[in-house]
């Protein structure tokens, strides 16, 4: 049987550009789940491509119908009556002799093994695929044609299914498929048929570069090496655009008088151009931007783009100029009208709560003055217009109005890390006004009860809490926030979890050594980020993982004897041999491990690995004397607490 | 050169052509198109409807006493509702483009992600901002909710800001410099309207009496809501005066915001208030509707 390829396009109005690359992943799933639900996966390969304007999914080497199979069915006992026998091969419209014979756990039966076609996988694709294509996912979906009806990202307005030459007839939401395509709004023709083979390329000549890569290809060979480069606008105007063009264009270079973190903003976010920098890596007066089509002979787009960007100049010029009339710290009693949050007071409020958390957490003139000038910049027209820019324009404007550089660096940096791929600000002011502010919100939030819940975070507290966590981390800053979380106890489990989510997700540690460093106290993420580094370096070597199962067993001999420690150990009763080799070698690790760095600490106590086997090899905690029952009992405490500073080895999941 | 008017002519033509019914603008004041009655009652129920009509637009925040070439107290829109949404709905749209002498072949035109939502009509959709050139032209929202309630049909609701469009197709850096009409000049005509507004808006407007206006019109609407239910003759009732004074109530708030009077903790509390109302009219409406079917 002849190999098939397979085409399907879902002809949709403009996708979002970002949810298409889920879209895509859900399609493939979705149809892979089909292939192998159904017995064709076999072989077969797909390929996914999109353009703002259509889904494609191609497959090469689907079968023309399912292979044939048999389906065994069970009649009566071969013992059986007759009759029964004749009953069984009638209703099944064979004869007898047809029947064969089952050998069973109750013997043997008589058996028909009945052949079932394999079906065409032109049917098996126009039944699954409406399903699959209203299955695919989207963030947010809308109906188009009534309220119960069908949902999708935009309107679906055609579909092509080819199954080798042959249409793969369905219908979905009004909409039947078949071979034509649609070209370029503009460029292309509305409807132009199409096979598996000449698609692309009729693709092509209707000015759609179907290949996402392509598209990026070609955007990038035609701007200039000068971009500043930028991944994520990238991405948008390789799926905003089904045929990208790059044109240049420029502005008045009075502009560059205007910080550049506000024209840049205004050309990346709000108009999606790429900025240009000099060779001295300063902001040049150019930019480019990527249209849908295929050239500007008459200059038109760049100059309609020059001139919009020209009227957004103006209005962030106008802006700056406008909030020079009144400085930061003039504008602190105007906070008292911009509400934070009902119940826990207006930015004044709040400013005053940050610097005085800043003060307590050792935060030098400089980061004080930065908090009581922080939230200022919400007043200001410029963040008004630009709120992505709220902190930096307070950074900007602190500069101009002769704050000194540390305080004007700390209010600029104060919302980092914007995510925990941002780095977190860059002076000690800073980093404490960005913990102050965040751990405020959290403290302020939890005493009301604003707890996330599930997928319900309105406030941004997790945000907030990995923040913290991240700076404090990355920044080597032991200050004492665990205090301060501690005392609220949902608080407190809430930036655990923080905790855990950052060592874990975003820098790797295995759960279980998460588990064990924190059940060894976290008031110092400084030092518990330390002593993971060196669970994790001991971890492999031999003597490891067979002591972390021991120091479980004590655990649990202790746990058992439900023996609290406060004894002190009495070396008289200690029995000579492994009991007496064990104290000895305890107290010698116990001498060095205090002056040790974490990981020759862990050494140190995983090299106690071969006296505590012996130990348990040769000597019975549960000796009949209750005095040297309760010595070994010390002893067991003894190892166990003065060994777990660096982390609780019980915590330590082990193989053997 | 087709001056401001002439461009407002040639596009209520093109969707006079496609079969909607020309309106003239609401006369109580609003904010944007889709508040007229015209769009928030008409796109509610199982009655088809086309319309198109270019209703002046109050955003008094965003008055700047005329000294600002791009921003506008009172700007206009053009407003059309297609329901339910033919299937070549961005086609048509691109079609009244070419209508206004854009030749989309020498442009760029982009569909870029915008939904939109008015909380005050417990109202959203699904759709985009279409840039020309890096130019947001238009709003484009296929309607799902109004006034809380899903559409039956889904109508597509295409908003056209006219100064920009105009601005665009004479090449003018200032809105106030377009030609309105043959030796008139869009300042000419609104320069007054958006310097005494901003001085009325920012400056002058009595908070108190503000709130007054605002409180008579939310309990007269108020008022009226609560009889409907008891109403015998529903089809007499007066549910378009009744939201007439959900537009006052919207405007007045509007207006008071600009002015600075209210703080953002009573922000969410007042529009609950509009909402409120908003809401209420648009289940009387379906429910009056509802009814004259069923009697016809």
């Amino acid at each position: 049987m002849s190999a098939l390829p397979f085409l399907l396009e879902i002809g949709v109005e403009e996708i979002p550009d970002w949810m298409i690359g889920g879209a895509l992943e859900s399609l493939r799933a979705l149809f892979q789940e089909l292939l192998t639900g159904r017995n064709l996966a076999e072989g077969v390969t797909l390929t996914l491509d999109a353009t703002p304007r259509r889904l494609v999914l191609r497959a090469q080497g689907l079968t023309e119908r399912q292979t044939d199979s048999e389906e065994l069915l069970l009649g009566p006992a071969k013992s059986a009556a007759p009759a029964a026998i004749e009953g069984f091969a009638r209703k099944l419209g064979v004869n007898v002799d047809d029947l064969g014979v089952e050998k069973g756990p109750k013997g043997d039966r008589v058996s028909y093994r009945k052949k079932v076609a394999g079906r065409a996988t032109t049917e098996i694709l126009a039944e699954a695929l409406p399903g699959i294509i209203l299955k695919i996912y989207f963030p947010k979906t809308m109906f188009w044609i009534a309220p119960g009806g069908p949902r999708f990202i935009r309107p679906i307005r055609w579909i092509v299914a080819l199954l080798g030459d042959a249409v793969v007839p369905f219908e979905l939401a009004g909409v039947h498929s078949g071979n034509q395509t649609s070209g370029h709004r503009k460029l292309g023709k509305a409807r132009v048929p199409v096979t598996f083979e000449t698609y692309e390329q009729t693709l092509l000549e209707n000015f759609v570069i179907l290949s996402a890569d392509e598209r990026r290809k070609k955007i990038l060979a035609e701007v200039e090496a000068s971009v500043k480069p930028d991944p994520a606008l990238l991405e948008t105007l390789v799926y905003i655009t089904e045929y990208p063009t790059v044109i240049g264009g420029s502005f008045d270079p009075s502009y560059l008088t205007l910080p550049a973190e506000v024209l840049v903003t205004v050309m990346k976010h709000h108009q999606k151009y790429f900025s240009v920098e000099d060779k001295s890596g300063a902001l040049a007066p150019r930019f480019f931007a990527v249209m849908n089509s295929n050239g500007d002979p008459d200059g038109l787009v760049r100059s309609g783009n020059e001139r919009v960007l020209r009227a957004r100049f103006n209005d962030a010029r106008f802006f700056w100029d406008a909030d020079q009339k009144a400085t930061l710290a003039a504008r602190v009693p105007s906070l008292e009208s911009v509400m934070f949050q009902a119940k826990l007071g207006s930015y004044l409020d709040k400013t005053k709560r940050v610097a005085d958390l800043v003060n307590e957490l050792g935060g030098d003139a400089d980061a004080v003055r930065a908090a009581e000038l922080a939230k200022c910049d919400l007043t200001s027209e410029l963040v008004k217009e630009f709120t992505e820019l709220q902190g930096v324009v307070g950074g900007l404007y602190a500069r101009v109005q002769g704050e000194t550089e540390t305080a004007a660096r700390a209010i600029y940096d104060q919302y980092k890390p914007s995510s925990m791929e941002d780095s977190v600000p860059r002076d000690r002011a800073g980093q404490i006004l960005s913990i102050a502010d965040k751990l405020d919100t959290l403290r302020g939030c939890f005493s009301i009860g604003l707890i996330p819940t599930g997928s319900r975070d309105p406030f941004a507290l997790r945000r907030a809490g990995q923040g913290i966590v991240k700076i404090l981390v990355e920044a080597k800053l032991s200050l004492p926030i665990a205090g301060i979380v501690k005392e609220n106890a949902q608080l407190a489990e809430f930036f655990l979890d923080r905790v855990r989510y950052y060592f874990k997700e975003i820098r790797g540690f295995q759960y279980d050594e998460v588990n064990a460093v924190l059940a060894s106290g976290w008031d110092d993420l400084v030092s518990v980020e330390s002593r993971l580094a060196a669970v994790q370096a001991v971890r492999p070597t031999p003597n490891f993982e067979p002591l972390a199962a021991s120091f479980k067993r004590i655990q649990n001999i202790l746990k058992q004897a439900d023996f609290k420690g406060g004894v002190s150990i009495d070396p008289a009763l200690l029995e000579p041999g492994a009991e007496a080799e064990l104290h000895a070698e305890f107290e010698n690790v116990r001498a060095t491990v205090s002056k040790k760095a974490h990981g020759p600490a862990l050494e140190a106590i995983a090299s106690l690995r071969p006296a505590v086997d012996r130990f348990f090899d040769k000597v019975l905690v549960n000796a009949a004397d209750p005095h040297v029952r309760r010595n070994r009992l010390a002893l067991l405490y003894q190892l166990r607490s003065e060994f777990s500073t660096i982390a609780d080895f019980s915590e330590i999941v082990t193989t053997s | 050169m087709d001056s401001f008017q002439q461009v407002v002519f040639k596009l209520k033509q093109y969707w006079a052509d496609r079969g909607c019914i020309i309106q003239e603008p609401h006369d109580v004041e609003v904010g944007a198109g889709t508040m007229c009655p015209e769009t928030f009652l008409r796109v509610l129920g199982p009655k088809p409807y086309r319309v198109a009509y270019v209703q002046p637009s109050r955003r008094p925040a965003d008055g700047r006493y005329g000294e600002n070439p791009n921003r506008l107290f009172k700007h206009s829109q053009l407003q059309v509702i297609l329901k339910p949404t033919p299937n070549d709905v961005i086609e048509q749209y691109l079609g009244s483009l070419e209508a206004i002498g854009i030749d989309l072949a020498k442009h760029d035109i982009k569909f870029e992600e915008d939904n939109w939502e008015a909380p005050t009509l417990g109202a959203w959709g699904i759709g985009w901002q279409v840039m020309l050139d890096g130019l947001e032209i238009t709003q484009f929202t296929y309607f799902q909710q109004c006034g809380g309630i899903d559409l039956d049909l889904c109508p597509a609701e295409i908003t056209y800001g006219l100064e920009r469009l105009t601005a665009f197709l004479q090449v003018k850096d200032s809105v106030y410099d377009i030609e309105w009409a043959p030796k008139f000049s869009y300042g000419d005509v609104r320069f007054n309207d958006e310097l005494q507004y901003s001085v009325y808006n920012f400056e002058m407007a009595d908070v108190g009496t503000l709130w007054q206006l605002f409180d008579l019109h939310e309990k007269e609407c108020a008022r009226l809501l609560g009889l409907y239910p008891k109403a015998e003759e529903k089809r007499r009732f007066p549910l378009l005066p009744a939201y007439d004074h959900v537009l006052k109530c919207s405007n007045l708030f509007n207006t008071l915001d600009a002015r600075g009077a209210i703080s953002v903790t009573e922000r969410v509390g007042v529009i609950q208030r509009v909402r409120k109302i908003a809401v209420g009219v648009a289940q009387a409406w379906v429910n009056q509707q509802h009814g004259a079917e069923a009697a016809q």
